[in-house]
């Protein structure tokens, strides 16, 4: 196929607007943290950037998108070896397709971030997320987008499978293998800035229509259907959290609207461009709704998933892969329209890409553990990472 | 001399402020502060969850008065930080001797400094 000139410029922009949501994560984790951990945090997602994006043209994209078996690509393009400025993927230059879905693998590992904060050597942290990205998240990518087995087979338009369930799942997994941060359950551990975090919500939602409405990889309707379904979904689960909270607390918190806005976008992304905007509505409302009863259950089963990284993102990550196949009605058809297949097919893809992230973080934290350690001692967590690991602070007199 | 610390509720501030100007006195410290007494604490609401926050918000002010001033300045505070109702946490006013001040400037010292 030839290349378009408006699908390039669209893809193009679209993955400068990802990119733009690592800085909108560290502004959301940022100001949810103590102060002490403010930078450690903030660079738990700026350093993703660094280290994901040479993984990703080194060997992840090869490994996701390669020709290889239906478990994992080759190493066909290793080293991003046959091709050059004239390669073409679709309507577009391969090096743009490899660029945009090179965002994904850089924000996908950050987001784990969020449930390990303030307990983690960095060089640890590093090691886990460049692990995790060749261990997990390039299988995956290839199973539903790169020729793998269910390719053509579940529908995940923008990465709620792909991104969502396995950085989500991959949370719970390696919070449950280090442990509680010092204090959880007595201490408050409270927010520091959450003036910090509605901004970075702002900047994510804003980065988000690039990741949705950019993964139509052209400037046609189907961009245009999943531009708008991430305008409604995150609307109409930032109005139920709110009101939520309104009910059972009295108060309608900013972090509480920022939050369901996020459940509303993690459960739009595999639906953006399979649901009409009508059906945006009850896919974000119904998120939200569950997100909401899940961050609760940290609390009941006292397990310190610090910012919520599973609660979010993996069960909204769950709910969105499973609503695409109840709504799905544009290139393809969901429950509503009476195909139960599709609903066993999106149940087939969760369960084993829960299986798959959960088995292989373990494996990663366990052999990380046993090498270089992964928790900071007592002292420099009580200290905080900031000082400890980076030798600076956020906030001077 | 006497120097006066008082801690207050924040939002009396801007109260107690305008009562010390009607006696002019223009020479004040003010700081940030958290503390219970009490009071004991309240609830925050984050994500859904309830923290208790037992260490509350506070202005703390710090003021370095002649003797003869001392009642007048009390009174002050006390106006501006009771306000129309006085309730639980409305703060406290403590008053220390103050053995000496040295003004850096010109290294005057005694009452002529303050």
């Amino acid at each position: 196929m030839a290349i378009e000139g408006a699908d390039t410029v669209w893809v193009l922009i679209s993955a400068a607007l990802v990119l733009l949501m690592l800085p909108g994560l560290a502004l959301f984790y940022g100001g949810l943290v103590q102060r002490k951990n403010v930078l450690s945090s903030m660079m738990h997602s700026f350093v993703a950037m660094g280290v994901m994006a040479l993984e990703w043209v080194l060997i992840g994209y090869s490994l996701a998108f390669a020709d290889g078996n239906w478990f994992v690509g080759g190493l066909g393009h290793a080293f991003l070896r046959g091709i050059d400025a004239y390669s073409v993927t679709g309507t577009i230059p391969t090096y743009a397709f490899i660029a945009f879905q090179g965002m994904f693998a850089i924000i996908t590992p950050a987001l784990i971030s969020g449930a390990i904060v303030g307990r983690v050597k960095f060089k640890s942290y590093i090691a886990f997320i460049a692990l995790w990205g060749l261990i997990v998240y390039a299988p995956v990518c290839h199973w539903v987008w790169g020729g793998g087995f269910l390719t053509g087979e579940a529908l995940d338009f923008a990465g709620g499978t792909v991104v969502h369930i396995t950085s989500g799942v991959s949370s719970l997994a390696i919070l449950t293998y280090i442990g509680k941060r010092r204090g959880f359950g007595v201490d408050p551990l409270k927010p520091h800035n959450v003036t910090l975090t509605l901004l970075g919500g702002g900047l994510l939602w804003f980065g988000w229509f690039g990741f949705n409405a950019g993964s139509a990889l052209a400037a046609n309707e189907i961009a245009a259907l999943a531009f708008i379904t991430t305008l409604i979904a995150p609307a109409a689960a930032g109005f139920v959290w709110m009101a939520l909270e309104w009910r059972h607390f009295g108060y309608p918190t900013a972090l509480g609207f920022a939050t369901g806005v996020l459940a509303g976008l993690v459960a739009i992304t595999p639906c953006a461009g399979f649901v009409t905007p009508m059906a945006a509505i009850p896919i974000g409302m119904i998120t939200s709704f569950v997100c909401y009863k899940a961050v609760g259950l940290k609390e009941r089963f006292g397990y310190d998933d610090s910012l919520d990284a599973f609660g979010v993102h993996g069960v909204g990550g769950i709910v969105g892969a499973l609503l695409v196949g109840v709504f799905a009605s544009v290139g393809g058809t969901g429950l509503l329209l009476g195909n139960t297949s599709q609903m066993l097919i999106q149940l087939q893809g969760v369960v084993i890409t829960i299986v798959y992230a959960a088995v292989g973080t373990l494996l990663i934290g366990f052999i990380l553990n046993r090498t270089i350690g992964l928790k900071v001692t007592e002292s420099e967590e009580n200290i905080g990472l900031d000082k400890t690991q980076h030798g600076e602070i956020a906030y001077n007199v | 001399m006497k120097y006066i610390i008082a801690m207050i509720r924040p939002e009396r501030l801007d109260a107690v402020k305008r009562e010390l100007q009607k006696l002019e006195v223009n020479r004040l410290t003010v700081s940030s502060v958290a503390g219970y007494g009490a009071q004991k604490g309240h609830l925050e609401i984050y994500r859904a969850t309830e923290h208790e926050a037992n260490l509350l918000e506070k202005v703390k002010i710090e003021i370095a008065v002649e003797d003869h001033f001392l009642q007048s300045v009390i009174e002050a505070i006390n106006t501006g930080a009771k306000g129309n109702d006085g309730y639980i946490g409305s703060g406290k006013i403590f008053v220390l001797p103050l053995e000496d001040v040295i003004r850096i400037r010109t290294n005057e010292t005694g009452p002529n400094a303050l």
